[in-house]
């Protein structure tokens, strides 16, 4: 099947470990569904940025400020420093609005929706009917686990198609929406915080999304209020040659609490397919969002051709005091990764935590990483970050951690592994770390084995050998890592979980 | 990879008024190759990825800032070790006032002379090792050195070494814009210590290219120089044969600028590199800004590599440190070691690391760790708890703290002179 199969891993590296990598590669969501689309004309210029705005039935300001952005985006590199190589991606060769023609009426209710995109949906194990409960991705068995709910917004290429469990979480008061319909019923809050985490031009791509996002997901958790479920998007490419652009902005307002998760996939498909998403995420007093992403994008096939071009800027912004944020990722699809989500800490005692899990075979390249940027008091973070390669694959971790000279009192560990599996692939390693004061703390460490010799002295002193001990402990850390993720993701993950690191390198 | 883009036009004026001197034929093309090499990829500018953390303008301009003597009346660092002495007045070579250029088992000739000749061994080391170190990273400021110096000593060396070469720099000028370029070729089975100390210059660009064949061993030990408001650019280029050994030291004690890269290029298989650097920065009476930049690329089987790197930083002072491990495809059993601490004595200081790993093999132990905090708060209560009172404590935790890196100095007798020299400065530095 894969290169894999033939690829001899050295010793230390257990079967387990290559297996495990082994059936992530069995890509399984490649199916596409065969279904009429309504486009836009290829390319990007004025009049499509316009297009997309009033299909999309936005108010002045918001055409206005995509084409701004879009301004800007004509003037500004594509950027060259990643550690990933790819042919250069012809902008006018996408298209950048993509919509299922069922879909050209908005239905009212998730039961006008067409059978066949909620066909897709039920396919990918995310079913978009309300009296089901979700059982999680592929796997998770026949017993749903009890009484749990995630609502679920499902994007299609470029638009949203429907969220599910809207009454109940509007009886809480959390508004869960797609942007679009944000755009129009919310305009003074998306006014006010769209664009305030990641500017407009921002980067290239995020500028790119910027003009032409055609949809994506928008949350708002009022003061105090503990969202009553998960929420989730999935997000699907379908059409081919075609671009996803989508934006999601989530907000948690004081002491509130949100756990988000993200999903997407892809048909296989010869041609790249680009996608360029933007995230913004606000964190007010004492508030708290958990943002899980499960990326499973088509990675391209065992000769490197086809896969998604995931180029997404992803940066949450604790602005009270106490905030809270954590980003996990599994990164195990697309042909190319550039991704860095980011926590900047800007109300003092607030925290953000980064796990990672980053895993690329054959031909994949994935650069990705996070920055922790402390500029209020007394701010914490934690960057735990897990790359593997395999085949021809190139994994680099890239990440900033900066303490400003207000910042006092600050404190970060950042831990990234490494494992090569074959001698044909490549895991690189780039950390900035800025600091600014002094009575911050900023530990880095990459190392082959970094055990803790008391854990390790304490199994031994119980008669585990010492292999065994390792064993042990690594999983444990390991799974610690992924029990962060909520439990329908934990299944997708699971398969990751005997990954052990040993004869990995930092 | 870094690419190298056209830059702006300012430097473009200034690099069209550097002209490479004539010398002998070998010493010409490589000056007018390594003119090309710059023009090609143009000065530093401050929107360079590798010149992130430390701006290279005063580096780069035409002429050099004035920067005011030290009067100092403590002795120049090695010279109670016995040495071969060749000493060098605003970067020029003054052979008056140096040693004898003869020693068992080492052939010494000013660069002036060499450069004069039509052929010369040094063809193959002048500008060759630094034109290998331009890639993947640009090094602009090295080709800038190779198409213009013209002094520099180049060494020889067919077996061990009697006692250590010192090149040892004075100052007396406050204008001296410096640019010095050494070549040291050790062969099969020679061993070598070279020493380097003093100023040099109000503004020095130094190059040293160091060829070490199979089995052959390079010691290299420097300070810097203590004058505050001086600037240096100094680099290292290394290429290491089978079961050859090179070991690097720097101390870095004051001065405005300095920017020190060591390129070290490992090709032959059981071989060892090391490179350390201590460097204390106090702002308070002038601005410190000091920056280790390193690049290891292992391209052998079975070779191990160190990069050990403490700064202690003080009153607006910057510490930076930008170290890489490259391991290529097939160079297995790698063991590539790499760390870099900064300790901030106060909340005004800064330390910033780019600590890079890039490995193409999969046998390979490569760790780096990187660390940055104050004095451990802990340590300093015991050691007053026993009536040692606080200056002396946090003195003795930053000797301590600084003591790893002088731990790869091999030679004890010159790792007690640096030793004393950290001494001194932390007692003049006293908060």
């Amino acid at each position: 099947m894969t290169a894999l199969d033939t690829m001899k891993a050295k010793d230390g590296v257990d079967q387990e470990t290559v297996d495990a990598v082994q059936s992530v590669e069995k890509y399984k969501y490649g199916f596409s569904t065969d279904i009429e689309m309504d486009f836009a004309p290829k390319g990007v210029n004025e009049d499509i940025v316009r297009l997309i705005s009033s299909k999309n039935e936005e108010p002045e300001w918001m055409t206005e400020w995509r084409l701004q952005a879009f301004r800007r985006w004509q003037q500004m590199d594509e950027p060259d420093w990643a550690m990933v190589h790819y042919p250069e991606i012809d902008f006018q060769d996408i298209y950048y609005y993509a919509k299922p023609k069922s879909m050209l009426v908005k239905p009212k209710s998730l039961d006008e929706v067409d059978p066949k995109l909620l066909a897709t949906y039920e396919k990918l194990g995310i079913p978009l009917k309300e009296q089901m409960i979700l059982a999680g991705i592929e796997g998770a068995g026949d017993t749903p686990a009890e009484g749990r709910k995630v609502a679920v917004d499902a994007v299609f290429d470029s638009v949203s198609i429907g969220t599910t469990f809207k009454d109940e979480l509007a009886k809480a008061g959390v508004i869960f929406c797609s942007i679009s319909e944000a755009i129009r019923e919310h305009p003074e809050l998306v006014k006010k915080y769209l664009g305030s985490v990641v500017p407009q031009s921002d980067n290239y791509y995020a500028t790119l999304n910027s003009a032409v996002f055609s949809d994506g997901s928008f949350v708002y958790i009022p003061e105090g209020t503990k969202c009553p479920m998960e929420l989730s998007t999935y997000f699907r490419i379908n059409a081919e040659n075609t671009g996803q652009f989508e934006r999601t902005l989530i907000i948690a307002d004081k002491g509130s609490y949100v756990s988000y998760l993200e999903g997407c996939t892809a048909p296989k498909r010869d041609t790249n397919q680009l996608h360029a998403a933007v995230v913004e995420l606000v964190i007010m007093e004492d508030a708290e969002i958990k943002y899980s992403t499960v990326q499973n994008w088509f990675p391209g096939d065992e000769n490197g051709k086809g896969g998604i071009y995931n180029f997404v800027t992803k940066r949450a912004d604790c602005r009270g005091d106490r905030a809270k944020v954590m980003w996990t990722q599994v990164e195990t699809g697309s042909a190319v990764t550039w991704k860095y989500p980011s926590c900047i800490l800007r109300g003092d005692d607030s925290s953000g935590e980064f796990y990672s899990i980053a895993i690329a075979n054959n031909y994949q390249q994935a650069d990705t990483g996070t920055k922790m940027v402390h500029l209020g008091k007394n701010t914490k973070s934690r960057i735990v970050s897990k790359g593997i390669s395999a085949g021809r694959a190139q994994n680099t971790y890239r990440g900033l951690v900066s303490m400003h000279p207000k910042a006092k009192n600050s404190r970060n560990y950042t831990q990234c592994d490494s494992l090569l599996i074959g001698d044909k692939c490549g895991a690189h390693t780039v950390p900035y770390i800025e600091v600014r004061n002094n009575s911050s703390r900023v530990e880095h460490e990459a190392t082959t084995s970094k055990v803790d010799d008391e854990q390790l002295f304490y199994c031994r002193q119980r008669g585990i050998d010492e292999e065994a001990a390792l064993a042990l402990i690594v999983n444990g850390f390991a799974k610690e890592v992924l029990q962060s993720l909520p439990m329908e993701f934990a299944m997708e993950a699971q398969a990751l979980v005997a990954i052990s690191l040993e004869g990995s390198v930092g | 990879m870094a690419v190298s883009k056209a830059k702006s036009a300012a430097p473009d004026a200034r690099l069209a008024a550097i002209i490479s001197p004539v010398g002998g034929k070998w010493a010409s093309e490589a000056r007018k190759s390594a003119l090309t090499r710059l023009h090609d990829m143009g000065l530093p500018t401050r929107r360079d990825e590798y010149w992130k953390f430390t701006r290279p303008d005063e580096l780069t301009k035409a002429d050099a800032t004035p920067a005011t003597l030290l009067e100092t009346d403590e002795k120049p660092v090695f010279c109670d070790i016995d040495r071969l002495r060749l000493v060098f007045v605003d970067g020029v070579f003054d052979p008056d006032i140096s040693d004898q250029m003869a020693m068992e088992h080492v052939e010494i000739e000013p660069l002036a002379n060499a450069a004069e000749k039509d052929i010369h061994w040094a063809r193959d080391i002048y500008g060759v090792l630094e034109n290998s170190g331009q890639s993947p990273v640009n090094r602009p400021l090295a080709a800038l050195n190779t198409a213009t110096a013209t002094q520099g000593m180049v060494i020889r060396v067919t077996g061990k070494a009697p006692r250590p070469i010192c090149l040892h720099y004075v100052r007396t000028s406050e204008t001296a814009d410096a640019v010095v370029h050494h070549i040291v070729k050790v062969e099969a089975g020679g061993d070598v210590t070279l020493l380097e100390n003093g100023p040099a210059a109000a503004r020095i660009n130094k190059v040293l290219e160091v060829d070490i064949a199979d089995g052959g061993a390079f010691h290299h030990v420097r300070t810097q120089g203590r004058d505050h408001e001086r600037r240096a650019a100094a680099h290292i280029f290394a290429r290491l044969g089978t079961e050859s050994s090179f070991k690097s030291f720097s101390l870095t004690v004051n001065g405005a600028l300095t920017r020190n890269e060591c390129v070290i290029e490992i090709l032959g298989d059981n071989a060892h590199a090391t490179i350390a650097g201590a460097a204390v920065g106090d702002g308070k009476t002038h601005p410190f800004h000091q920056d280790d930049t390193v690049f290891i690329t292992h391209d052998a089987v079975n070779c191990e590599s160190r990069q050990v790197f403490k700064k202690v930083l003080r009153n607006g002072a910057t510490g930076v440190f930008q170290g890489k491990i490259l391991v290529k495809p097939g160079a297995q059993k790698t063991d590539g070691y790499q760390i870099s601490q900064g300790l901030m004595l106060d909340d005004d200081s800064q330390f910033l690391a780019k600590p890079e790993l890039e490995i193409y093999a999969d046998d390979v132990a490569c760790s780096h760790g990187s660390t940055v905090g104050a004095i451990d708060a802990d340590a300093l209560f015991y050691l007053m708890s026993r009536g040692i009172p606080r200056a002396q404590a946090t003195d003795l935790l930053v000797l301590s703290f600084l003591a790893a890196a002088l731990e790869e100095i091999e030679n004890e007798e010159i790792r007690k002179d640096i030793f004393g020299r950290l001494e001194a400065w932390i007692e003049r530095h006293r908060n």
